[in-house]
């Protein structure tokens, strides 16, 4: 039984409760929903939280910022083609401290889904995010990027203006900033699209929110040809946030209310306010060179790999 | 008399073995990997049937039409280096299955041996018409050149190497993007090989990218696209979504030439389409053009 299920189930007996007036028998099933959240909702397979992470209800990076820096104000536009409504950016204080925040947006309804692209950036989201980056940059202001995207969207639009190009410039060039930058994975993280917003001095995620090469769809119909086998896919790709904390490939895991971020919205709000001015604490005492240094060697030191062995080289002759 | 017709017959049957012994070579070679199924092979362009022997001999460029066929890497740098220039670097890394996939490092292994390569991509030291250069060269033969960790390292290393000996650095990509069997690893190569482009393009120094095909996905939008001067064969597929990817995404069929370098230097991606027989000299050429003049 998947996490969808699960609480569907929860639901049904809520309602159960307010149907009946009689306060015993009230008590007696408020007690079972406790019970049952407690044995049932903790024990999520990466599946769940693949759902999780997509869900409906699930808050999206505007909610968020409203509660984190309710003051932010949206600047538009890359000054080359037009504005890409899937990625949000502009400027706004947390703790009277002011930042530059960019974030992937995603609908909370189909209309506004179409609006939004589903999160999908073209490249011009992509050069806005990096116009922005560079002026905090030139100001010297902190950077905090929240990720929730399927993916950078694949299109002949996007082809025809360098989605490619777009992307690699972001991982260029955010590589190079001297400001201190966090990054939070908040929902879906997919593939370029989200590692173009990800190259960060901090890599926060919360505790349902998945990173990924590819969806475990895609994984699935790559891999086996057959895209329903992505509850299997998704358990052996390591995506969760306490899979890649073994990696270290994150560096921080924020916790979540029981059941999902969607059950309590102001509790996840506050953990991500706090986690994130936590990391920026710890950063704001390094000098620039010292940051961009850290960076450099931090993305330098991923990979899986035995160096350099004379039995490794096989039986390569050349 | 007779004794000169024997002779005669025993060398034309010495001769004909040796041909024959020569032409299996090659087959087996050709067999071995996945593309090149034969020796006799219809060119996708113009349908006509091609020796795939003179084919390679004619650095993989059909005699009809034009048409690039894809190359290998060690043919790419016999083609573009000088001879006995070359001194292949990097060697002796291997990945460590990061998700543990059944069947992964088995493939691998088939797949150097097919190639005679360690990685999908090979690096070093060579010259071009005397002109010193680290060249790095990507091979679509193996696991359709996808970037995983090592191939990410050794990019990486390359470009250090580079910075090192302070030289221009010449890579032709060919790719069919990041390596899904390694996950998240894969994708963090994106960033690596980047900030390693950024660090040999803060000393001053000269990356060329040749895009040849197919260059697609974790590759496009990485190290490929971040030349100070990208160059593309003719015809070579260049994109970050695959045509499949996108056909199914807008549902819809794609127009003719999409993805294709052309249409990318129509676009302003790419800065020249090059034919083959002119490539050597035309980077000899950009990397005399670089040299510190004062």
């Amino acid at each position: 039984m998947d996490i969808l299920s699960k609480e569907k189930k929860l639901a049904k007996l809520e309602k159960q409760i307010n149907d009946l007036g009689d306060s015993k028998a009230v008590e007696k099933l408020k007690l079972e929903i406790e019970s049952y959240k407690k044995k049932e909702m903790t024990k999520l397979t990466a599946w769940d939280r693949v759902l999780l992470a997509r869900h409906q209800k699930r808050p999206t990076a505007k909610d968020f910022i409203n509660y984190i820096s309710p003051d932010f104000i949206e600047l538009h536009g890359d000054r080359l083609f037009r504005d890409d409504r899937s990625i949000i950016g502009g400027i706004g204080t947390i703790d009277g401290i002011p930042f530059t925040i960019i974030a992937t947006q995603k609908g909370k309804n189909l209309e506004n889904n179409l609006l939004r692209n589903f999160a999908m950036p073209h490249p011009e989201g992509y050069r806005k995010a990096l116009r922005l980056m560079e002026q905090a940059e030139k100001f010297k202001r902190p950077i905090l990027t929240l990720i929730d995207t399927p993916g950078a969207y694949p299109g002949i639009g996007a082809e025809e203006r360098g989605q490619g190009h777009a992307i690699a410039q972001n991982l260029f060039k955010m590589s190079q900033l001297t400001v201190p930058i966090i990054a939070v994975v908040i929902g879906e993280g997919g593939s370029g699209g989200a590692l173009a917003l990800g190259v960060a001095n901090r890599v926060l995620m919360l505790e349902n929110a998945i990173y990924s090469i590819l969806s475990p769809e895609g994984y699935a119909s790559i891999l086996w040809k057959d895209s329903t086998l992505a509850p299997k896919a998704a358990e052996i790709m390591k995506l969760t946030a306490l899979d890649l904390k073994d990696f270290e490939i994150i560096d921080e895991i924020i916790k979540e209310p029981l059941g999902g971020a969607h059950y309590n919205k102001t509790e996840t709000f506050k953990n991500t306010k706090i986690a994130i001015m936590a990391e920026f604490h710890k950063l704001r005492r390094l000098s620039g060179t010292e940051l961009h240094y850290r960076k450099i060697t931090k993305f330098r030191n991923f990979g899986f790999l035995q160096r350099f062995n004379y039995e490794n080289l096989g039986g390569i002759k050349r | 008399m007779n004794s000169i017709s024997k002779t005669l017959n025993k060398r034309k049957k010495l001769k004909k073995n040796l041909k024959n012994k020569i032409s299996e070579g090659t087959y087996n070679k050709v067999k071995n990997l996945d593309v090149p199924k034969g020796l006799y092979e219809k060119c996708p362009s113009c349908d006509k049937t091609i020796n795939m022997k003179k084919n390679i001999e004619n650095d993989y460029i059909c005699n009809h039409c034009g048409n690039h066929f894809r190359m290998r890497a060690i043919d790419r740098i016999k083609y573009i280096i000088d001879e006995d220039t070359f001194a292949e670097k990097g060697l002796g890394f291997i990945t460590l299955n990061p998700l543990f996939q059944d069947g992964y490092e088995e493939k691998l292994a088939k797949y150097k041996k097919a190639t005679n390569l360690d990685e999908a991509y090979i690096y070093g030291f060579g010259q071009i018409f005397g002109q010193p250069c680290v060249i790095g060269v990507m091979d679509s033969y193996f696991l359709m050149g996808s970037m995983g960790s090592v191939v990410g390292e050794k990019v990486t290393k390359s470009f250090e190497y580079a910075i090192y000996k302070k030289l221009p650095i010449v890579i032709f990509t060919a790719s069919g993007g990041a390596r899904m069997q390694e996950g998240i690893f894969s994708l963090m190569q994106m960033a690596k090989t980047s900030s390693a482009v950024a660090s040999h393009s803060n000393m001053g120094l000269l990356y060329i990218s040749v895009l040849t095909h197919p260059t697609t996905g974790g590759v496009t939008a990485s190290f490929a696209t971040l030349g100070d001067i990208i160059l593309a064969e003719p015809n070579a597929l260049v994109g970050f979504a695959g045509p499949r990817v996108i056909e199914q995404t807008i549902n819809q069929k794609l127009p003719e030439g999409f993805q294709r370098s052309e249409f990318l230097e129509e676009k302003g991606f790419v800065d020249k389409v090059i034919h083959r027989k002119d490539l050597k000299r035309s980077l000899a050429k950009l990397l005399a053009l670089h040299r510190r003049s004062y």
